[in-house]
């Protein structure tokens, strides 16, 4: 047997899926016996298994830590199923573990039925979850500043930094995530049958939220990741300049449908700008990362 | 070796890994410490609070990088994204040398994010040493393998644990970080001695030392880093030095991490099996 041959057998076994008590499927007796060697303890299937477990459990407490929110949303029985079923269909193709979760709005969007009546939710939950990941160590670019727009063109183009993501969602799960993460820590704080039951409570009490559809940006800022809410006008300018569209074509976009008269629109672009230079969203169109 | 060219001849003294609760301490207090080791993946990243806390770090002490998914073991061929990444880490950390496990984990792309077991065969061997001198010449640093800890063993197996790493750090011209904790684990799980493990180490080629803890199951011992050292670990680790002279020396607590005196103070017990004090390795 070459070295590929066994690995790929090997590693085969050891990401099948557990079966419900999270041990090795019993069918994956003789591809052990014929790996492994026993010795005095134990058979060949149960030093594989060691392997299997520590696999599964690596990866989906991994998949917990980047999505707590969607944990919340689903509840945690929906959470397993829909993990175990993620991670057998797509294991990681990534030498990080970071990239774990980089699929899941994709795969989700294909297996709808295991956010069941909680989908549109659990979607957007995904999305800012994925987008926090990205804040939190995406590349930056040279950030333009107030000075660097004083002389803005119609034809000028602009780029918006790749650690920022803009999202268009049905729910405001910006507030259900900083909930989470508060439950978290005081659960980290106060770990007790208590404060598990509360949490559990506080859960259930999220998967009843009721849609409203905002528009976030998800960025990062001295190194902190924020949450920043954006009215639907500006949304739509930042989404249209990250376009890459000329600055008097992405205007244009944005009044076409906007509930600002020309005026208005003016006072607030003006402002906006302002704000999204303070924040360093705006980098230099096609620039290289810092 | 004190200083060899499997760590770029430096001499570290003793070091911990630098793990994430112990941040606010080491910025706070600044306390002395030999080097820390830092999970290279951790850090490859493009931007952000990892690299911010990196930097602050390398303002005021020695790193050393120590990787975790490189998997020179594995079939098939070395990832080039990873392989760019490590490197620009490598240029910011300036790491004296560079370690990963001698062990696979990926298969056709797909990772397990596990050190798996090697097969002892002659062509695993070939194809180890082959990709760790590509690493080592791309990367440009000097590149120690580490034995790993292991629950299964594979049929297919023409040689020693021992023997295989002998075989590939010779074929590879590479050094070693010799975990002790790895080498007593997998005794016990594998019923063999222990001293014949180390007696057989080329120990000129030992670049660093690894101690940890470890868990005991009723059928196995796991290697899972979240204990003090075992005093027979400890006697592992003095026959080690007895060997190689003094080496630079690190201390593996990953999960339950006490305080950062807690384990500083633990691996600064290594001290009392070298021969020589390390009191003028300070920090940089």
């Amino acid at each position: 047997m070459t070295l590929a041959e066994l690995q790929k057998r090997a590693a085969a076994a050891i990401m099948a899926p557990l079966t419900a008590s999270d041990n090795m499927a019993v069918r994956w007796r003789r591809e052990a016996d014929a790996l492994i060697k026993p010795n005095s303890r134990q058979q060949p299937l149960e030093r594989l298994a060691i392997y299997s477990r520590s696999y599964w459990f690596r990866v989906l407490d991994c998949l917990y830590d980047d999505f707590p929110g969607l944990c919340a949303a689903l509840g945690q029985r929906a959470f397993n199923r829909l993990s175990r079923a993620y991670l057998t269909e797509r294991p990681s193709e990534s030498f990080t573990l970071r990239n774990l979760g980089e699929g899941l709005e994709e795969w989700l969007r294909e297996h709808p039925t295991y956010a069941g009546r909680h989908f549109d939710l659990a979607l957007d939950m995904v999305r800012l979850e994925w987008a926090h990941i990205e804040a939190f160590d995406g590349p930056a670019r040279k950030p333009l500043g107030p000075e660097d727009l004083l002389e803005l063109g119609p034809e000028l183009r602009l780029g918006l930094q790749p650690h920022l993501t803009l999202l268009e969602l049905k729910y405001p799960v910006d507030d259900l995530r900083i909930a989470v993460n508060q439950r978290l820590e005081e659960h980290d704080s106060a770990s007790n049958a208590v404060a598990e039951r509360d949490r559990r409570r506080a859960f259930r009490r999220y998967r009843r939220m009721q849609p409203q559809a905002i528009h976030l940006a998800v960025h990062r800022a001295e190194d902190f990741v924020w949450y920043r809410r954006l009215e639907t006008a500006e949304y739509r300018l930042l989404a249209a300049l990250g376009q890459g569209l000329p600055i008097g074509e992405a205007l244009e976009k944005t009044m076409r449908g906007s509930a600002f008269a020309e005026e208005q629109l003016g006072a607030a672009v003006q402002e906006w700008f302002a704000g999204w230079a303070r924040m360093g969203w705006l980098c230099a169109a096609g620039g290289t990362n810092a | 070796m004190p200083a060899n060219s499997f760590n770029g001849f430096t001499n570290y003294g003793v070091g911990i890994g630098l793990r994430i609760p112990h941040y606010r301490h080491i910025f706070e207090r600044k306390p002395v410490v030999d080097w820390f080791e830092i999970i290279s993946e951790n850090f490859m990243v493009d931007g952000g609070r990892p690299l911010a806390v990196l930097d602050q770090i390398l303002e005021r002490y020695r790193v050393v990088q120590h990787g975790v998914s490189m998997y020179f073991g594995s079939a098939e061929p070395l990832n080039r994204e990873h392989l760019r990444r490590l490197k620009a880490l490598v240029r910011r950390t300036k790491t004296p040398w560079l370690s990963d496990h001698l062990c696979w984990g990926s298969v056709d792309g797909r990772y397990t994010h596990d050190l798996l077991p090697m097969p002892y065969t002659f062509e695993a061997a070939e194809v180890t040493a082959r990709k760790i001198r590509e690493a080592r010449d791309f990367l440009e640093v000097p590149i120690a393998v580490e034995n790993v800890s292991s629950y299964a063993e594979f049929h297919v197996s023409e040689m020693t644990e021992w023997e295989f790493l002998t075989q590939v750090v010779e074929r590879a011209d590479c050094g070693v970080l010799l975990d002790v904790n790895n080498i007593y684990v997998s005794s016990q799980n594998h019923n063999f001695d222990p001293l014949a493990y180390l007696n057989a180490v080329p120990a000129e080629r030992v670049a660093q030392i690894h101690v940890a803890g470890h868990s005991k199951f009723e059928k196995y011992i796991l290697d899972t880093h979240d204990h003090a050292v075992i005093d027979p670990v400890w006697k592992l680790y003095e026959h080690a030095i007895a060997r190689t002279g003094v080496t630079a020396t690190l201390l593996e607590w990953d999960d339950r991490i006490p305080s950062f005196d807690e384990v500083h103070a633990e691996a600064r017990k290594a001290e009392r099996y070298l021969p020589a004090p390390v009191a003028d390795l300070a920090p940089v």
